[in-house]
């Protein structure tokens, strides 16, 4: 047992290092580091960076221009890009439709769509949840009826998808539709298709949440017609493509780097803010909430390591993810949370176009104060996507625990 | 980076589960419990014989010169089966502090037999002071023309009753609370002078109160430089810290998997308990709290010998941290969910319960280990 690097991998970890100093935009990295909003194009900026270093999806395997790294490097690579203040990747394009598309897509699918995702030219997004299928996401109602016309073969697409993250933003959007409604289980019927979102019949719908932000959209589909050839796999099949999908969502989901750096930001601004006329991080109730954290924090990192080295081994990564993401997300709310404890009444004040502009100084109260309500508002949602914290402990007790 | 044992060390696993499974079931354990001693020299020769007690020796004296991460492996399959013997504190304080204090004479006479499971020598270094503050010595060692004259009382040592010989930790100077200045003496438990009150802990385990009220003993029992002790009692307690959160970890696997079947099993409403969501969730919430604590015995045994103290301590009271923690939360809701069976003695579960309860206030409890993690953090 070894829990240390290989030269080789400290070698690698030194690449990526220098590679951050030199080419993470310093704007950007303020903005990931102080907790103020992204613009698309500062998403966009980054992955193109990464893309002519070689890098732009550490996931994919060499044949599509991925650098071929295995999953240890795939985890430093993560961890120094959150530490150093990257942009998280925006996973809908690199790390969920590309996998399906590699895995089911034809040869034509796969020229055609991947090299706009991992060059950052084509941005996507979602269409899984819908008003009435969350958790319960294979009671999906959006329809897709088969057509024919002088063009081709074609679906006409109409319902609602929501929760769509950032699909303001996208060029195209995968989908979930009913195919065969009168299939006698619910999984089977359900197609998975690739939509241009110019295509006439589509509007997207703001959802603005708590905390102020425009993150996701409602997504309506009247009469949209789709190329039959813009269909994944079979027909009906679709539900097993999104399983698999939802299997590639869960790479890291542990965020164990990202905390890394919410942590020091923590105690940066509880060692700034005084109580008694102490800095707060010395007053020992405060020490020992945030100690417990980067407790917790040290105990995910071993764990999500063992995962990883799991992985390597191809021994299976499996529903052992579950862990990550139900402690990965409670360490992130409860440094979300000390983060606005910690500054007390100047949580309070609040100004959306501020967080948004990146513009601080006209807020009441220190600068790095004016965005922690909001991101603790924000950050809610973390035991909610992805499957709820509670699915997490259904598949944990269904698929470990063999209950 | 890699988490796998070598044949070697998955051997010795394999080979300590499987005695365990076979000679230390709950009907065994209970008839140990049940005799004179409340523990059996029968069963500590049949670990001496499988090598366990040469775990720790050099091999330069009689061992097999194994580290903590081998430690950890046997302290899981203990934990499993809730071992009563001392091991913790004969096989793996002792021989780590011996090693460690460079007294030749001392670990020549005493590790050898220490190995075969001849002689139990245990460290009485705890006083009601210390609660995991290892500095806190207020016995005393006077120097007189012959030797030393030591008073003071040891408290809660855990296989002292047992013991053939003690290493008692006094003060030889400086106050209660400098590192300096504390020295360590070989003592005979039916010297004059020595009162060893050993009783029964709530876990099934025995411990003992030393009282030493003008004991003395000759030169020639000290152990390593006088004043100098220290270094070596921090080695072992960071040894034994690890080696602690292991055995948790082996109690928290057994007992998650003890609740599982129960559940499985026990029928209400015409169906298995186990059916119940808010069970499972409750059952998944153990799992987790188990993961997290494997994870920190791992890094326990890797930090434990760290020759950066700060990273160290930061390690090893995380571990105890999270562990206790872990242990706490498995335990009690290990006896909730087995219901009214749950609170017998006739079950496992309860004695799981009971273990894993001693554990959290052994050798600094979570509030201790959270101060300690918070000034190592930063001194860092």
């Amino acid at each position: 047992m070894d829990l240390n690097f290989t030269p080789a991998e400290l070698a690698f970890r030194d690449e990526v290092r220098s590679f951050l100093r030199d080419h993470l935009p310093v704007d950007i990295a303020h903005r990931v580091k102080n907790g103020l909003a992204l613009r698309a194009e500062d998403y966009t900026r980054w992955q193109k960076l990464l893309y002519r270093r070689g890098w732009g999806a550490p996931g994919w395997p060499k044949q599509f221009g991925g650098p071929g790294w295995g999953p240890v490097e795939m985890h430093i690579f993560d961890e120094e890009a959150a530490a150093a203040g990257a942009p998280r990747t925006i996973p809908f394009g690199l790390k969920m439709v590309a996998p399906v598309i590699m895995a089911f897509g034809s040869p034509a699918q796969q020229q055609r769509f991947l090299p706009g995702i991992i060059s950052g030219e084509v941005w996507w997004c979602q269409g899984y949840s819908e008003p009435g299928a969350g958790s319960d996401l294979a009671s999906l109602k959006t329809r897709a009826e088969r057509h024919t016309d002088a063009s081709g073969e074609y679906y006409i697409v109409n319902g609602q998808k929501t929760w769509n993250t950032l699909g303001q933003y996208a060029d195209w959007i995968f989908c979930l539709v009913r195919t065969d409604p009168n299939a006698p289980k619910q999984q089977q019927g359900i197609s998975f298709l690739l939509i241009d979102m110019k295509t006439p019949g589509i509007t997207v719908r703001p959802i603005v949440t708590m905390d102020g932000a425009h993150e996701v959209n409602e997504v309506w589909f009247e009469n949209v017609k789709v190329p039959v050839e813009n269909r994944i796999g079979e027909e009906n099949k679709g539900w097993t493509y999104a399983k698999f999908l939802l299997g590639h969502e869960r790479t890291n989901i542990a965020g164990v780097g990202a905390s890394k750096r919410e942590l020091g930001r923590l105690k940066d601004i509880a060692r700034k803010e005084t109580k008694n006329g102490r800095p707060l991080l010395e007053d020992p109730l405060f020490a020992a909430r945030v100690a417990q954290v980067e407790m917790d924090l040290m105990a995910l990192e071993i764990t999500n390591l063992r995962a990883l080295s799991a992985e390597s081994e191809k021994r299976a990564p499996g529903p052992e993810a579950s862990i990550l993401k139900i402690k990965g997300t409670e360490i992130q709310q409860a440094l979300s949370e000390l983060m606005m404890y910690a500054v007390g009444p100047y949580a309070l004040p609040f100004e959306r176009r501020s967080i948004e502009e990146g513009d601080l100084a006209s807020i009441a109260g220190p600068e790095y104060a004016a965005p922690l309500a909001a991101t603790y508002c924000n950050v809610r949602k973390v035991t909610i996507y992805g499957g709820s914290n509670e699915i997490q402990r259904n598949i944990i007790s269904q698929m470990i625990l063999g209950l | 980076m890699d988490f796998n044992f070598s044949d070697e060390q998955q051997l010795l696993a394999d080979t300590v589960q499987r005695f365990v499974r076979d000679n230390y079931s709950f009907e065994a354990r209970r008839d140990i419990l049940r005799g004179p001693a409340g523990w059996s020299r029968e069963m500590w020769q049949e670990l001496a014989n499988l090598g366990l007690t040469a775990l720790n020796v050099p091999e330069e004296h009689g061992g097999l010169g194994n580290g903590p991460v081998e430690t950890m492996l046997v302290m899981n399959a203990l934990g499993e089966g809730l071992v009563v013997e001392p091991f913790l504190a004969a096989a793996v304080v002792t021989p780590v502090f011996l090693t460690r204090i460079g007294d030749k004479a001392a670990a020549e006479q005493l590790l050898p037999t220490i190995a075969s499971g001849e002689r139990i020598v245990i460290l009485a270094h705890q006083e009601p002071r210390t609660r995991g503050e290892i500095d806190q010595v207020a016995t005393r060692a006077e120097k007189t023309s012959s030797g030393y004259v030591l008073e003071g009382l040891k408290n809660v040592i855990t296989g002292a009753g047992a013991a053939d010989e003690l290493l008692v930790s006094a003060r030889t100077s400086g106050r209660t609370g400098d590192t300096d200045g504390i020295s360590v003496f070989r003592v005979d438990p039916k010297a004059a002078g020595v009162t060893v009150k050993d009783y029964g802990t709530i876990d099934g385990l025995r411990a003992a109160d030393i009282e030493l009220k003008q004991v003395s003993v000759p030169a020639s029992a000290l152990v390593g430089a006088e004043g100098k002790a220290f270094a070596a009692i921090e080695a072992a307690h960071d040894h034994a810290l690890s080696a602690l959160c292991a055995e948790a970890v082996g109690i928290m696997k057994a007992v998650n998997a003890t609740t599982l079947d129960y559940t499985k099993n026990r029928k209400q409403f015409g169906q298995p308990i186990a059916r119940f969501q808010v069970l499972q969730h409750r059952m998944a919430d153990m799992f987790l709290h188990s993961e997290q604590a494997r994870s920190m015995s791992y890094l326990a045994a890797i930090k434990c010998v760290d020759p950066d103290a700060g990273e160290r301590r930061r390690a090893l009271s995380a571990a105890k941290v999270i562990i206790g923690q872990a242990g706490r939360f498995i335990g009690q809701q290990a006896v909730q969910l087995h219901g009214g069976m749950g609170m017998t003695e006739e079950l496992m579960v309860s004695h799981y319960f009971k273990r894993l309860t001693a554990i959290d206030l052994t050798l600094g409890d979570t509030d201790f280990h959270t101060q300690q993690f918070i000034a190592a953090s930063n001194a860092a």
